[in-house]
This record gives structure tokens, C-alpha cells and sequence, in this order.
């Protein structure tokens, strides 16, 4: 079954842990995982400047090791990101902003992500806001 | 062509959520056949009346006004939730089809996602 998972929720607020556990999910027990994509407050787990401390999860390196181990999509909606300063190289100087801060296993795309994604797959999990 | 429920279930202005979700009914509007739900505080996002003013919140509401022009004629939302707060359709700036517990069960089947903000 092909699954998109739409994460709304911050990265501690629990939506973006119990999405990274679903994803795992997902793909251990052989579905097809077609796109996370990351929506509202849910586009902070792509932020590369976050540091939480030593004995907590990195939920944003959680996340960049599921793309790299298993290649999945993690889509950022751009209106949602540059509201809250969440930028990639390209935005940053489109917008002339002095850095940038997502993460290199996200992408910045539009909501037409999430509507192809709920119109691609045969289930939509959405995650958060708690 | 696939049907989505879009269902909007927080107040307006205390945060984005419902902002950002009419957001994603306009662009889901041009690939799919969207409907709107308003449940619980959700219903006060189209409360008439709304002057965001002195908050400095954007009054998104009369967007709701404009869903018509982009294909999205139906909008529901739970009776119980309506008169639960103290309001009746005619108190909402766009025309809301109130529905029975179980006719939002069937509607909620009658879709083929669910997206909820």
C-alpha cells in the first residue's frame, strides 16, 4: 500500500517523532512510503540550526538519515516555511536574507505537493498539531 | 475525480491553522472535488462580523466568501457544534449545511481523504 504521511505538528510536539515511527513503520513492513510532507508548524524538523541537547533526539537528523537510508521525499511547503524563516540557499537570496537553514535532506516545494500526494496515495496519515 | 474533506476544527486567529488550512482548499480546489467541514471551534472562522483590526491578524474569513468562485459550493458543519456555541447559521458570512452526527459520518465516508486542520 502506498502510504503520504502530512506532518502539521512542531518538532516536540510529538506529531513529527510519531511520523518518523510511521515511517519506519511503513517501510519495514514493505508499503511504498510516496512523500512526508511538511506542513504549518511541522516545517521546523527541517531546520539544520536546531540543537537539541546530547541525550534527546535529533528529530531533523532522524528524519535526513530516513531520506538517505531510504530515499524518501520530505517536502517542506514553502508558504509555511519562508513565514517562519525557513530557508533554503535559493530563497535566501531570492529574499535577500543573510543565511539559510534547511536542512540538505528537504526540499522547499508548494502545496500542490500535498494535494498530489492525498490524490497518489491510498492513505493519508496526517500527524499533529497535539 | 477524487473528493477531499478539508475539515476545519480550530478557532480562527489564536494561530495559523486555519488560515493555512483554507490555504490548502484553494490549491487542492484546482485537482480535486474539495468539500469543507467545520467542526467544533472551527465554526467561528466564519462567524460575520469579524474585525481583525486592532489584533493585526490577517481576516482571512472573507476568503470563505470566494471558495464558490473556485469550485467549492459545499460547506458543512455539525449541528451539536453550532448550537453548542450559541449560534445559528444565519450568524455565518457563507451558507453552512448543518448535519446530524451521522450524516458527517457519511460524508466522512463519502471521501476519499480527509485532511484535517
Amino acid at each position: 500500500m502506498r502510504f503520504a504521511l502530512v506532518v502539521q505538528g512542531a518538532p516536540f510536539s510529538g506529531a513529527s517523532f510519531s511520523a518518523y515511527h510511521f515511517a519506519n513503520a511503513v517501510i519495514t513492513t514493505g508499503h511504498e512510503l510516496y512523500r512526508v510532507f511538511f506542513y504549518q508548524d511541522g516545517v521546523y524538523s527541517g531546520n539544520a540550526l536546531s540543537v537539541p541537547p546530547q541525550d534527546e533526539w535529533d528529530i531533523q537528523l532522524k528524519w535526513e538519515q530516513l531520506h538517505l537510508r531510504h530515499d524518501v521525499e520530505l517536502i517542506v511547503c514553502i508558504a509555511s516555511s519562508l513565514r517562519r524563516g525557513l530557508l533554503d540557499s535559493t530563497e535566501a537570496e531570492r529574499y535577500d536574507k543573510p543565511a539559510h537553514n534547511l536542512g540538505s535532506a528537504f526540499e522547499i516545494s508548494g502545496l500542490g505537493q500535498l494535494i498530489d500526494a492525498s490524490l497518489n496515495s491510498d492513505r493519508v496519515i496526517t500527524f499533529g498539531p497535539c | 475525480m477524487k473528493r477531499i474533506l478539508f475539515v476545519q476544527s480550530k478557532a480562527p486567529h489564536g494561530g495559523l491553522q486555519g488560515q493555512e488550512g483554507l490555504d490548502a482548499v484553494l490549491m487542492g480546489s484546482a485537482f480535486a472535488e474539495c468539500t469543507v467541514l467545520l467542526l467544533d471551534d472551527g465554526i467561528f472562522q466564519v462567524l460575520s462580523g469579524q474585525d481583525t483590526g486592532a489584533l493585526g491578524t490577517k481576516d482571512y474569513a472573507v476568503t470563505y466568501r470566494a471558495l464558490s468562485d473556485y469550485g467549492v459550493d459545499r460547506i458543512y458543519c455539525s449541528r451539536d457544534h453550532l448550537e453548542a456555541r450559541g449560534l445559528s447559521t444565519g450568524d455565518l458570512l457563507v451558507k453552512v449545511d448543518p448535519l446530524s452526527d451521522d450524516e458527517v459520518k457519511a460524508l466522512m465516508a463519502h471521501h476519499d481523504v480527509i485532511l484535517n486542520f
